[in-house]
């Protein structure tokens, strides 16, 4: 680097280390509990998110959880910005469970997921900031017996634009404590952010670069031993007897505890833990799961998809559309898949008899804390649950299945327990992607679809996960992103035929979306072939009400020299989608040689995602999750056989490494509009454009992930 | 009698005797017989008892006796199917005509052998008959056990009745025809398997003796390490050469020096079979893998020195298929040293591999996990590097199991062909030229 | 049994069995946590720390098998040459996400540098390639080892 930096540079650069050092996670010392209690008093507290002391530290209690998206740094800067906050004074925590108070908007309950934290609290967390600011003006235009619009706020005073006197926030706190806190509060005008589209550093990474970031996994409590489980390897399955002689005389073991589906073994560490539960020898009461396998999944996962679904949309005559023009019939099947999280579960747990606190990463800490209850068999009032920095969510950490046994576990032990699972545990227990089947009808006139009829089958996992929005026998989920096509359609319809497998289920990152994006896009291709058509100008006829998505289209098609040549077995692919209220387009060039390996080539995204909190987010977002995605279309499967999950740990459910992903550009679109959902859009899209790129070099039209290598290999070209 | 008869019957002598040369030479020599010299009946050899337990178990029960002789004949391995119960058999044999499982050996009265009498398991585990009079194949080893005592036979008996029962049933073999026919079986045990007792050899040392008992009539060494002839019966005639069996290749133990032990250190030799692992010589894996941990590790230290003493003196025969040795560790640089070439085995290397077994060869983690100096990288068909990137390997070491995880579901078989022709490329004396098909033969051989 | 470790310059005795991986005894024993568990089988490279400054699997290496050969890990590595660079190259680039995976690559990386200050694609790949991130961060691994080494990518 031999360029002089420029002014510019130096600014940003000196922001951004301010920033960085002011915005340190609290590091805590081994007994200190995780989460603040939610002690306001002597602070100005107008609100769940804001705490003001008096010398002016501002606490912002971050509703959403970290697991990587970078949204404490998104929800901060929302709230710092129209508080008027001086960034260096911020300090940042983690909220403690409370629906009421950190509810998100969008669910009615304290969750993150679905890709929603910033559109959810955009409005709210605007309002909650300027609100206090109102209060901290109206309190020192008291003091100085002036109207508050005669005060300015910024960067943590407020001024007296006449006579150029200044209270500083912390001054301010007590009086604005009394404030009545205004009805109405103006907003900023975007044009004025400061800290608003910024591509400001995130502030939880310094931590992260120098190992002091603390995880669930990272718990450490004094006296705490080490606990690592193994449960029953056929679903539903119990213990059957355990004979621990030879674990017992393992150096380090502490006690095995047995619960009546699972087995944990105790010890002095991890280590110690994990040999004695390789030496212990368990038979397992199989149940009635014993024989399930992959193959009857499938049957009857094939055979529920061929009944006729609830109806969750229905536009226009689809009898008459279908009816119309030339018909293409075609089914897509997605596979069962585990979520991999980097940090395997864990939870610690501090089980006092009367009461019973607990340590771990969530996605959805109250339920945690009334998991951890029901297995403790305390009031949810005895239970005291701390989140963590999260080493990737991906839906995981939206069950709490893992604090449940965690505390049965601790239950039986002297003190705190750390449990920790190891990989094979995690991938064999995990609640997994639910396997889909979509089969779609369409015909098309013209150049243009005239009737599309769609049906999903699968599992519902909203019905187990939030029962009361499963409603009329519709998974809200499962249908998303197919009841809402972009495409102009006139007759349209698509249904819901809930099958469940005898295999838990659970989100994923992507979600509902995930399953049919991979579905929609992929027929559009083979929908354009039928039609003689370029796949984006094809698309791109129809985009008709959704300028958005053709603006994006536009955009990728040109950053990724579409249709300029290529070799021969490489093709690119691309996909378009509206999702997460975000519109993204993406192509992929991938290359099969001759013995039906991919190779991935380029990657080019552009997407609208309104107004972009932290453009440099939204890029690293886009990036991982088409990594995520691309991940799971190349090798991701869990296959079942006796009952058991066959996969176990990196050596056989296989992740891609830096040295397969291609370069990954992607293109922001400056928008205005109301920010979308980033962190499960790219996930979404890297299979689709995948299995089109495949599509476009080989000719073979895949229908099922992963991609099957047999399928493309040269001489089975078409 | 007419000329057009005695020609005839001329015609059939002149056939029988070519039969008789033809099954003689297939035949060939006994297991032992590269020894020369006189053998005597075990009761006129003076200088001590080959057959038994070593000395510290003279004193001990017919049970405990017996279990240190079923470890040292290796029971378990074979019958236990993955993940079953010990000794309840249903292990399978993968042949290329067919599955075969192995019989439930525990005293269950219905489903093992509980309603055996000592004859019924004498005439099983040396001649390889049944108690319903069937003939089983001979994946059984009852070609080594034949050399057995009595004593010894009936005390592995008495370990086994010990056990538990457990009630367990084998999948039914998928032998195709003529296979199936286990008639035929008498009919190649009556050529192949001589049904005979050890003698020892006069003029060899005690220790010699005990060797050759444990290493023929026990540990069935060669059963894998000696290749087989058309009649798919040991060929002696290249003794401990080396051979491929069940997927793996057994390498070459004879005395060759470069390219059987013959190089070796008795301490080597030792430590390889009491631990699974030489320095400089490369970590068992596979079908001795598991020897090593059932079997060999558990055996008394005398006993290993006396089979390393036998084995010493088994001739010479050299692999021609092997180098002249083993290279030496690769550079420590990725760009340099072989295998440049193959990118994509390359690539399979530095993510999933290279972690342990380090850019050299020589494992940054564990001795064991060290690639130079060991047979199968050097091995340019590359079968045992392709077999452990498939199914992975554990190694019972001082320091804890130290084990390698098996890729074989997820990479594909062009992919474990490449990854097994660079890491021999660039670890080995010659690369490899694995093929996709290669690999997937590999695989159908597997027992599993 | 009692052992002796030199870690990011401070002898630490710790007694523990031989065979206990050198991942527990720093995050179990001695409470540094910053090397991370992500599979206990040296595929994911989340355990990584430096042995007499060569990247090691620390989920795999028995604790004894150290012997007295210094040990770095990520809470001591910005006191190294390379590793500082590596940090800060991370920050420039905002690389991490959950940054569970990336205590091992900015380890991987750092023993990058110090060996090969300038590394190419080809570098990059047989040095990373054995870290995994689940988030998917390595286009701006690439990048910000480039940055580190001096150019920009
Ligand atoms: S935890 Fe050591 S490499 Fe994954
Ligand atoms: S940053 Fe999450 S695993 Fe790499």
């Amino acid at each position: 680097m031999s360029a002089r930096p420029s002014r510019r540079d130096f600014l940003a650069s000196t922001l951004a280390s301010s920033l960085l050092l002011a915005f340190h996670l609290p590091v805590r010392a081994a007994n200190e509990p995780v989460q603040p209690p939610d002690d306001t008093a002597g602070k100005f507290a107008p609100n769940a998110f804001i705490r003001i002391d008096g010398a002016g530290k501002t606490t912002l209690v971050m509703p959403q959880v970290e697991m990587g998206q970078g949204i404490y740094t998104a929800v901060a800067m929302i709230l710092a910005e129209e508080l008027d906050a001086d960034l260096a004074q911020v300090t940042l925590q983690h909220a403690p469970p409370n629906d009421k108070l950190y509810a998100n908007p969008t669910f009615g309950i304290q969750v993150t997921g679905n890709s929603n934290s910033v559109r959810a609290f955009w409005t709210p967390l605007r309002e909650a900031g300027a609100r206090a600011r109102a209060m901290l003006m109206q309190a020192a235009a008291q003091h100085w017996q002036a109207e508050a619009d005669q005060c300015k706020a910024a960067n943590g005073w407020i001024t007296h634009e006449s006579s150029g006197r200044k209270l500083g926030y912390g001054e301010l706190a007590e009086a604005a404590s009394k404030v009545t806190p205004p009805q109405q509060v103006p907003l900023k005008d975007p044009k004025n952010f400061t800290l608003i589209g910024k591509p400001l550093k995130r502030f939880d990474t310094p931590d992260k670069t120098s190992g002091k970031a603390v995880y669930g996994i990272d718990a450490m409590l004094p006296g705490m031993k080490f606990a690592t489980v193994a449960a029953c390897p056929v679903f539903g399955g119990k213990v059957g007897h355990v004979d621990d002689a030879r674990a017992k005389k393992i150096p380090g073991v502490q006690k095995v505890v047995v619960l009546d589906d699972m087995v944990a073994v105790v010890g002095d560490h991890m280590w110690a833990a994990k040999r004695g539960l390789d030496a212990l020898a368990i038979t397992w009461d199989e149940g009635k799961n014993a024989k399930v396998n992959s193959a009857d999944i499938w049957d009857d996962l094939r055979r529920a998809s061929e009944k006729d679904g609830v109806v969750a949309k229905s536009v226009g005559d689809i009898a008459k559309g279908l009816a119309t023009g030339d018909r293409v019939d075609a089914a897509y099947e997605l596979p069962l898949l585990a979520h991999a999280t980097l940090e395997p579960q864990n939870c610690t747990v501090h089980f006092k008899g009367d009461s019973c606190e607990v340590w771990t990463g969530s996605q959805i800490l109250p339920r945690v804390q009334s998991f951890a209850a029901a297995a403790a068999g305390l009031p949810i009032d005895k239970v005291t649950a701390n989140n963590h920095l999260i080493g990737g969510g991906f839906g995981r950490r939206l069950e709490a299945d893992m604090v449940a046994s965690a505390v049965r576990v601790a239950k039986q032990v002297d003190g705190p327990v750390k449990v920790v699972w190891t990989r094979e545990e995690d991938i064999q227990h995990d609640i997994y992607r639910p396997a889909y089947r979509d089969t779609i009808s369409a015909s098309l006139s013209g150049g243009r679809i005239v009737g599309w009829k769609y049906r999903v089958t699968g599992s519902s996992v909203i019905a187990r996960w939030l029962p009361p929005a499963f409603q009329n026998g519709i998974d809200i989920d499962a249908v998303d992103s197919a009841i809402d096509m972009p495409y102009d359609i006139p007759n349209f319809h698509v249904e819901y035929v809930r099958a469940e497998p005898p295999v838990p289920t659970g989100f994923w990152r992507g979600v509902g979306p995930n399953n049919n994006v991979f579905a929609i896009e992929s027929f559009m291709d083979e929908l354009a072939r039928k039609a003689g058509k370029d796949p984006i100008a094809f698309r791109r006829d129809m985009l008709g009400k959704t300028p958005r998505l053709r603006a994006a289209l536009d955009l990728v098609a040109e950053k990724s020299d579409w249709g300029k040549p290529l070799p021969a077995r490489v093709g690119r692919g691309v996909c378009a989608q509206p999702s997460f209220g975000s519109f993204i387009a993406t192509v992929v060039e991938a290359e099969v040689d001759g013995q039906g390996q991919v190779t991935l080539r380029r990657v080019t995204s552009a997407v609208d995602t309104g107004i972009a909190v932290n453009p440099d987010t939204i890029a690293a977002q886009l990036q991982g999750g088409l990594i995520f995605g691309l991940t799971a279309a190349l090798y991701g499967e869990i296959t079942i056989d006796k009952g058991r999950v066959q996969q176990s740990n990196f050596n056989d459910y296989r992740m891609l490494r830096i040295d397969e992903v291609p370069p990954i550009e992607v293109h922001v679109i400056k928008s205005g509009e109301a920010p979308g959902g980033i962190g499960e859009t790219g996930t979404t899209a890297g299979p689709p454009a995948l299995r089109n790129a495949i599509y476009a070099a080989t000719g073979v039209a895949l229908r099922r992930l992963p991609v099957d290598r047999d399928l493309i290999r040269a001489e089975k070209k078409s | 009698m007419s000329r057009a008869i005695r020609r005839l019957l001329a015609g059939i002598v002149v056939l029988a005797v070519i039969a008789a040369g033809v099954v003689w030479w297939l035949r060939g020599p006994g297991p032992m017989d590269f020894a020369g010299g006189t053998t005597v009946a075990l009761a006129d050899y003076q200088a001590g008892d080959p057959t038994g337990v070593p000395a510290s178990l003279a004193k001990a029960s017919p049970v405990e006796r017996g279990e240190y002789l079923a470890r040292a004949a290796d029971c378990v391995v074979c019958h236990t199917a993955k993940g079953g119960q010990p000794f309840a058999g249903g292990f399978a044999f993968s042949l290329p005509f067919g599955t075969l499982y192995s019989t439930n050996i525990t005293p269950d009265k219905e489903t093992g052998i509980g309603n055996y009498s000592d004859q019924d398991f004498l005439n099983a585990v040396r001649r390889g008959v049944r108690k319903d009079g069937a003939h089983l194949y001979p994946a059984m080893s009852y070609t080594s056990y034949t050399y057995m005592t009595d004593a010894d036979v009936l005390a592995i008996k008495a370990y086994l009745s010990s056990l538990a029962p457990v009630r367990a049933t084998p999948p039914e073999n998928t032998l195709g025809f003529p296979f199936n026919q286990r008639w035929a079986m008498g009919l190649w045990s009556v050529v192949f398997s001589p049904n005979t007792r050890f003698k020892p050899h006069a003029a060899r040392s005690p220790e010699w003796n005990r060797g050759a008992y444990l290493a023929e009539a026990l540990a069935h060494c060669g059963e894998c390490h000696t290749p087989r002839n058309l009649a798919f019966a040991l060929d002696n005639r290249a003794k401990f050469a080396g051979a491929v069996t069940a997927g793996w290749r057994a390498f070459n133990i004879s005395s060759d020096k470069n390219t059987g032990v013959g190089g070796w250190s008795d301490d080597q030799l030792i430590a390889y079979l009491s631990t699974g692992h030489a320095a400089g010589h490369g970590t068992a894996s596979g079908p001795m893998g598991e020897a090593v941990d059932h079997s060999l590790s558990r055996m008394a230290p005398e006993d290993i020195r006396a089979m390393v003493a036998y084995l010493r003196s088994v001739p010479a025969v050299a692999s021609s298929d092997l180098p002249a040795g083993t290279a030496p560790a690769a550079p420590a640089s990725h760009k340099e040293g072989g295998g440049g070439a193959l990118a994509e085995g390359k690539r399979i290397f530095h993510g999933a591999c290279v972690s342990c077994h380090g850019w050299t060869g020589e494992s940054p983690i564990s001795p064991v996990a060290t690639l130079t100096g060991s047979w199968a990288v050097n091995d340019p068909a590359a079968t045992n590097v392709a077999q452990i990137v498939i199914s992975g390997t554990a190694r019972h070491t001082p320091q804890g199991v130290l084990s390698m995880p098996a890729f074989g579901s997820i990479y594909s078989d062009a992919e474990v062909a490449t990854v097994a022709n660079y890491v021999t490329a660039r670890f080995g004396a010659k690369g490899a030229q694995l093929t996709e098909q290669d690999v997937a033969n590999l695989r159908k051989q597997t027992a599993k | 049994m009692a052992t002796t470790l030199k870690i990011n310059g401070e002898q630490k005795t710790v007694d523990v069995p031989a065979d206990m991986p050198l991942l527990w005894v720093l995050r179990d024993v001695l409470g540094l946590t910053g090397t991370k568990f992500g599979c206990g089988i040296a595929q994911c490279g989340a355990c990584t720390v430096h042995i007499d400054g060569k990247p090691v699997r620390s989920c795999v290496l028995p604790a004894s098998a150290v012997r007295d050969r210094p040990i770095t890990t990520i809470e001591g590595v910005g006191a190294t040459d390379a590793g500082a660079k590596v940090q800060k190259a991370w920050l420039d680039l905002e690389v991490i996400q959950c940054g569970y995976c990336q205590s091992g690559q900015i380890m991987s990386a750092a023993a990058l540098l110090a060996s090969t200050p300038n590394p190419d694609d080809s570098d990059i790949d047989a040095a990373m390639a054995g870290n995994i991130c689940r988030c998917g961060t390595y286009v701006r691994i690439r990048a910000a080892i480039k940055q580190a080494a001096g150019r920009r990518s």
